[in-house]
C-alpha cells in the first residue's frame, strides 16, 4: 500500500513534522528529479520526492514538493539519515536545504564543477581531482561541537586544549574495504572525534542508467551491490514490471526466492569471513569463503558467471534450471553448513570473541530507526522489520521461516543476526525447492520478454520482437515508482522515473549501506580505535552500493 | 678419494649471469600489494583463498602497505576521486616495481563511460600487466602473475621502462 502526496515547498517540513508524529518515523529516501526535458510538461521544472515508511512498516508514503527555486528547509532536525541523503540531493542536483548542518559535496569530489545528475551535464564529461580533501574544516567543526578548540596551522590542527592525534583510516586500506575513509581524532587510543568520507567508488550508476535500456541497467545493477549480484538484480527488474503492471510466472517467482535467500547467504559469508579476519581469527576465513566459492560454481554453471551474473530480465530471467540443479544446491547447502558449523565451533564460547564484540560499536534502536538502519544492521538493535514478513511478496508468507533479532545493537549482535539468517535462508531454500511449482519462467508478452532463438531465424515476427526489444528496449508506461525488497544488507529500493520510452528518465537507488555509513561516525566516538574497525566490518558497507 | 677443485666446485657453484640470478629471485618473491576498490577486490579474495591459492605462485605475502610491496594490483574501478590516492600509492612503492590492472574497470574504465570513473588507470600510472574481464576470473589473475613472472626471469624488464609516462596527474 502507497500513497503520494504533492505538497506546496513552504509546507514540506510542517508535513514532514505532522507525518512524524502520525507514526512515519522512518525516512527511506530523499531524492530530485529535474524535469527539464520530460515529454508532459510538469508544474515546476524541479521536484523533491520524500519516501518515509510507517512505524508498522507495513506501508509507505511518497511526497513530492515542486521547486520554484532551488532551495528547501532541511529535515535533519527530525530525521538524522536525512543528513547525508540531502546532501547528496545538493551535490547531485544542486539544490541548497536551508538550516542544513553540513551541505556539502558528499559522492563527487571537492574540486568538481557542476551537478552531474542536472540532465543538461554531459554524461562522460569527466573533472581530475588533483588533491584529496584534508576534511580539516568538517573535523574542526566536529572537534567545536565537543568543545575541543585547535588552533589551524598550515593545513593542519596544533595546539588543542586537549591532547590529540589525528589519523587517516583508508581509503585504501583492507579494513576500510578499500574505499571508506574515515579521519579521526584520537585520544590515546580513544576516539574522540570522527568524521567519514565516502564517494571514492562513485561510478555514476544512476546516470549510467539514463542512457541504457532497462534490460541494459541489469549488468550494472549487479555491480551495486558485487556480493549478493542477483538480488540487486531482481529488485530493479521487480520495480519495473510492476511499473508495467505485469506479474511473473509462479515458477520464476520461486526461482528468485530460493535465490535472493541464495544471495543472502552469500552476502553473509564473506561479511562474516572479513569481519572474523579483522578481528584476527584467519581460520574462519577459509570455513566460511570456501562455501562461498562452492555457491559460485553453482551459479557460473546457471548464469554463466561467478560473481556479476545478471541472471534477471524483466518479465523474468535468462534461463530456466539446468537438469540436476537441484542436487547441486542440496550439495552446495551441505557445504555451507559445514563452514557456518566450524565457525561457530570456533567462536561461539571464544572468550575473546565475546570480549571483542560485546557492547562494541553499539546503536539503539531508537538511533537505528533515526539514522534509517535496515536489514541485519537495523535488527540487530532489536526492530523486527523484515520486508519478507511486513510486505511479503513473491510468495514469502507461504514459507515458515524466523525473523531474526539481537537486543542491543553491538557488533556480536549483528554478527550473530547475520549466522542466524544463514540458517533461516537455508529453511526457505528448502521448502521452495521441495515445491518448486513447473511451468514457464518468463512472461508471454514479446513486447517485453525476447522470442526464442528459433522464432527469430525463422518468422518475421519473431525478428521484428527481438529488434525492437534489442534496439528501443522494454517500453515502460510514462510515471514514477518506488519500490523494494529485502535485500541481504536490508530495504533495497529503486525509485524509477519513466518517460514512456524504453530507456529510464531517471532511476535513484535507495542503498542500505549509504544511511548504515552515514551513523558510522557517531557509533565510534568514544570507542577504541581498534573497535571502530569491527564496528565497520559489522555493518557490512558495500562501497557499490553506497556510493554507487 | 681425491678432492680437485673442479669436483668441488661443480657441486657447490653455478655460472649465470648476474641479471639472469637477480630474475630468478625475483620471479618467486613478488610481495603484492592489493589496491581493491570494487568487485574485482572480491575475485581476489578467491584468489588468496583455497581454491586457487596465489601462494602457490610464489606471491603470497600480499601487504597493505605500498612501503612493504613490489607488485601492485589495482583490482577495481578507479574514479577520479581515487585516482590521487592511487598515484601516492604508486609513488610509496620503491623501486623496482610492477603494476597489474585487474578487470575491465582499471583498464579502460569497463562499461562506465561517464563523468565519475576515470577511463583506465593507465592515465594515471603507468601499467606492465592488463587482465580483462569483468570481474576477470582467478585463473585469469593468476596467468598474469605468471606471465609476469616469466617475463622477470628473462630479465624482460628494463628499469627505465616508465621513464617518459606522464600521467594526467602529473606536472601539475
Ligand atoms: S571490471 Fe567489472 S567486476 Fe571489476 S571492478 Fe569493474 S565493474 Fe567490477
Amino acid at each position: 500500500m502507497c500513497e503520494n502526496i504533492i505538497v506546496p515547498a513552504e509546507e514540506l517540513h510542517t508535513l514532514i513534522d505532522t507525518k512524524y508524529k502520525e507514526g512515519f518515523t522512518y525516512l527511506l529516501d530523499i531524492t530530485a528529479v529535474d524535469y527539464t526535458v520530460y515529454p508532459v510538461v510538469q508544474e515546476e521544472l524541479f521536484a523533491l520526492i520524500y519516501v518515509l515508511r510507517h512505524e508498522s512498516f507495513l506501508y509507505h508514503i511518497v511526497l513530492k514538493t515542486y521547486l520554484k527555486e532551488l532551495k528547501i528547509e532541511t529535515i535533519t532536525d527530525i530525521f538524522k539519515g536525512a543528513n547525508w541523503l540531502e546532501r547528496e540531493v545538493y551535490d547531485q542536483y544542486g539544490i541548497h536545504f536551508k538550516n542544513h548542518p553540513n551541505l556539502r559535496r558528499v559522492l563527487n569530489h571537492k574540486e568538481f564543477v557542476g551537478h552531474p545528475l542536472l540532465k543538461a551535464y554531459p554524461i562522460t564529461k569527466g573533472q581530475l581531482l588533483h588533491e584529496v580533501d584534508d576534511l580539516i574544516d568538517e573535523m574542526n567543526n566536529r572537534l567545536l561541537s565537543r568543545n575541543v578548540v585547535c588552533k589551524l596551522e598550515s593545513g593542519s590542527f596544533s595546539e588543542c586544549n586537549k591532547d590529540l592525534m589525528f589519523l587517516n583510516l583508508g581509503p585504501s586500506h583492507p579494513a576500510s574495504h578499500g574505499t571508506i575513509r574515515t579521519y579521526v581524532a584520537l585520544d590515546g587510543e580513544t576516539i574522540e572525534c570522527a568524521v567519514s568520507e565516502i564517494g571514492y567508488l562513485h561510478r555514476g550508476f544512476e546516470k549510467s542508467c539514463e542512457n541504457h535500456t532497462y534490460n541494459q541497467i541489469v549488468p550494472y545493477t549487479d555491480r551495486l551491490n558485487y556480493c549478493s549480484a542477483i538480488s540487486n538484480n531482481i529488485a530493479f527488474v521487480k520495480t519495473v514490471e510492476e511499473m508495467l503492471g505485469i506479474t511473473i510466472s509462479e515458477r520464476a517467482q520461486a526461482i528468485r526466492v530460493m535465490l535472493l535467500e541464495l544471495s543472502r547467504i552469500e552476502d553473509h559469508a564473506v561479511c562474516l569471513a572479513a569481519i572474523l579476519v579483522d578481528m584476527g581469527g584467519l581460520t574462519n576465513y577459509w570455513y566460511m569463503y570456501n562455501p562461498r566459492e562452492d555457491i559460485y560454481e553453482l551459479l557460473s554453471k546457471l548464469t554463466g558467471a561467478r560473481l556479476t551474473n545478471s541472471y534477471m530480465r524483466v518479465g523474468g530471467m535468462t534461463n530456466d534450471l539446468y537438469d540436476g540443479f537441484d542436487g547441486d544446491l542440496k550439495e552446495v547447502i551441505k557445504k555451507i553448513q559445514y563452514g557456518v558449523e566450524q565457525t561457530l565451533s570456533l567462536i561461539k564460547h571464544n572468550r575473546i570473541f565475546h570480549d571483542r564484540t560485546q557492547n562494541v560499536g553499539m546503536i539503539t534502536a531508537e538511533n537505528a530507526l533515526n539514522y534509517s538502519l535496515t536489514g541485519p544492521n537495523l535488527r540487530a538493535s532489536g526492530i523486527a522489520y523484515d520486508m519478507r514478513k511486513d510486505t511479503p511478496y513473491y510468495g514469502y508468507e507461504k514459507y515458515q521461516f524466523d525473523v531474526v533479532v539481537g537486543s542491543v545493537g553491538d557488533v556480536y549482535d549483528r554478527i550473530m543476526v547475520r549466522f542466524g539468517e544463514i540458517e533461516e535462508s537455508i529453511k526457505i531454500i528448502e521448502q521452495v525447492m521441495g515445491n518448486l511449482p513447473q511451468g514457464e519462467i518468463n512472461i508471454k508478452d514479446f513486447s517485453i520478454v525476447l522470442p526464442k532463438k528459433e522464432a527469430v531465424y525463422t518468422t518475421i515476427e519473431g525478428a521484428m520482437n527481438q529488434f525492437k526489444l534489442i534496439f528501443e528496449g522494454v517500453k515502460v508506461p510514462l510515471g514514477e515508482h518506488y519500490s523494494s525488497l529485502e535485500a541481504t544488507n536490508g530495504e533495497l529500493g529503486f525509485y524509477i522515473v519513466s518517460d514512456g520510452s524504453g530507456t529510464p528518465y531517471k532511476v535513484k537507488v535507495k542503498a542500505p549501506s549509504f544511511t548504515a555509513m552515514s551513523a558510522y561516525a557517531q557509533m565510534i566516538e568514544g570507542s577504541q580505535l581498534a573497535d571502530a574497525i569491527l564496528t565497520l566490518g559489522s555493518l557490512n558497507i558495500i562501497a557499490g552500493e553506497m556510493d554507487r | 678419494m681425491e678432492l680437485d677443485t673442479t669436483t668441488l666446485l661443480n657441486d657447490s657453484a653455478i655460472a649465470t649471469r648476474l641479471e639472469e640470478a637477480i630474475g630468478w629471485a625475483r620471479e618467486s618473491s613478488l610481495w603484492p600489494m592489493v589496491f581493491g576498490t570494487a568487485c574485482c577486490a572480491i575475485e581476489f579474495m578467491s584468489v588468496a583463498a583455497s581454491k586457487y591459492d596465489i601462494s602457490r605462485f610464489g606471491a603470497e605475502v600480499v601487504r597493505f602497505s605500498p612501503r612493504q610491496a613490489d607488485l601492485l594490483i589495482v583490482a577495481g574501478t578507479i574514479t577520479y576521486k581515487q585516482a590521487p590516492i592511487l598515484k601516492q600509492i604508486y609513488e610509496q612503492m620503491s623501486e623496482p616495481k610492477w603494476v597489474v590492472s585487474m578487470g575491465a574497470c582499471a583498464c579502460s574504465g569497463g562499461f562506465y563511460d561517464n563523468y565519475s570513473t576515470m577511463q583506465g588507470i593507465d592515465n594515471i600510472i603507468p601499467v606492465d600487466v592488463y587482465v580483462g574481464g569483468c570481474p576477470p576470473r582467478p585463473e585469469a589473475l593468476i596467468d598474469a602473475l605468471l606471465s609476469l613472472q616469466n617475463d622477470l626471469r628473462i630479465n624482460k624488464y628494463n628499469p627505465d621502462r616508465h621513464k617518459d609516462f606522464r600521467g594526467l596527474l602529473d606536472n601539475v
